[in-house]
């Protein structure tokens, strides 16, 4: 072994750099591709500026929780959002890139459902906006699909045997939204106060009781 | 492409790290770096499945050890460099550092022509087990398994041909429900069930 084998070498440097740079800072890179984007006249990044501002404000989990609390004082909406939930959710406006092909899946005393994306992190931005850091990491993606009861259980909802787990990967076009069962004693509950009720992680599915 | 992006059912990783809340963008880079992929994407018109190749190719142990937005970094320069925008050797320059990017492709498009569904809700299916070398929407958990129909979705663009320079190819995609016992054998957990949304060119009548 000398200092000049490729153990260290990332595959991206063959033909040259034998003692390969160190790893550029993140902000430095951001910053290059900004620059490449601007001198080879792609495009202007500030252009789309308004796109993530729209992440930032107007998309979000107060989106989907407006859904879930209209379906749950509204039984002939829910019906509407259980067989098809992309014009459902369009009646109260939300739709768009990540929502065209939306299905939702209702919790029952029988019956819960949990969400995840084991290839990537695909995520129904229009009714929850972009996804937290833990539903694109490698602990959420692996484990969902294969020990789901092991993973609620630690993030605080675990599920008695008799409750049938659901899982559903989203790797095509469809986008899951899960609608929660609504919480005992919220009879006298407003449809506006039932929606401050709602937690992303609810529908989501990683947690079960509100 | 059996990649490290194809996480499902790997052991090790440990307990979900999950705050009670979080900013949208933790750091200001990172809303940079989303907007810089936002405006790659449509000022060159990359369609969404290549560039999750573009991803799905970075060298495994820097998609391990970064967080998503730097995987948005490395596909959005690899995109770059692969449409002759930018090189690695100007990228490094402009970064003041290495800058990685991802591996070559070694996918190749595959014929495929729009088709009509061949299967109803209620079909027993197995998912093939062909494993490409390019992009694909079947996990690796569950082809060569079998399940059942549970849902038709509708025609859909071929994401395996779009990846790959084939254009947008509509073929139907169906919800399959997998047996945990099915997938993961004596390691299941009782009562549960996996679906898994796939194209119709992915399965066959089982």
């Amino acid at each position: 072994m000398t200092e000049h084998d490729h153990d260290h070498d990332h595959g991206h440097d063959h033909g040259h750099a034998h003692h390969p740079a160190p790893l550029a800072p993140i902000e430095a890179r951001v910053a290059a591709i900004e620059a490449v984007l601007r001198e080879a006249n792609v495009i202007d990044p500030e252009a789309v500026d308004s796109v993530i501002e729209m992440f930032e404000h107007t998309m979000g989990p107060m989106n989907g929780a407006k859904v879930v609390a209209r379906a749950w004082v509204d039984p002939e909406y829910r019906e509407r959002l259980l067989a098809d939930g992309t014009p459902a959710i369009a009646e109260l406006g939300f739709g768009g890139p990540e929502g065209d092909h939306m299905v939702v899946v209702a919790n029952t005393p029988e019956v819960h459902n949990l969400v995840v994306c084991t290839l990537c992190s695909c995520y129904p931005w229009p009714v929850l906006g972009l996804p937290p850091k833990w539903y694109k990491a490698p602990a959420y993606r692996s484990r969902a699909v294969r020990e789901p009861r092991a993973l609620l259980a630690e993030m605080g909802s675990p599920l008695p045997d008799d409750v049938e787990v659901r899982v559903w990967d989203s790797s095509a076009e469809v986008r899951y939204l899960v609608l929660p069962e609504r919480p005992p004693n919220t009879a006298d509950l407003s449809e506006e106060e039932l929606a401050a009720l709602v937690t992303r992680d609810a529908m989501i599915g990683v947690q079960r009781v509100l | 492409m059996d990649g490290v992006h194809d996480l499902g059912g790997l052991d090790g990783f440990g307990p979900v790290d999950a705050p009670k809340s979080e900013p949208v963008f933790a750091e200001d880079w990172e809303r940079r770096a989303a907007r810089a992929t936002i405006a790659t994407t449509l000022g060159l018109g990359i369609p969404t499945p290549r560039f999750r190749h573009s991803i799905e190719r970075m060298e495994p142990a820097h998609y391990l050890g970064s967080s998503y937005y730097e995987h948005w970094v490395t596909g959005t320069a690899t995109s770059l460099v692969e449409e002759g925008k930018t090189t690695q050797e100007d990228l490094d320059r402009r970064a003041g550092g290495h800058f990685p990017l991802s591996r070559p492709v070694r996918g190749v498009l595959e014929p495929v022509a729009p088709t009509q569904p061949r299967f109803v809700v209620g079909d027993a299916v197995r998912v093939r087990a062909w494993h490409p070398a390019g992009h694909t929407r079947a996990p690796r958990y569950v082809q060569g398994k079998h399940g059942v129909i549970v849902r038709y979705d509708g025609l859909h663009n071929f994401a395996d041909a779009e990846a790959h320079g084939g254009g947008q190819v509509p073929v139907p995609a169906y919800s399959v429900r997998f047996e945990a016992t099915e997938l993961w054998g004596e390691a299941a957990e009782p009562n549960a069930h996996m679906h898994v949304d796939l194209y119709d060119n992915y399965l066959e009548p089982a």
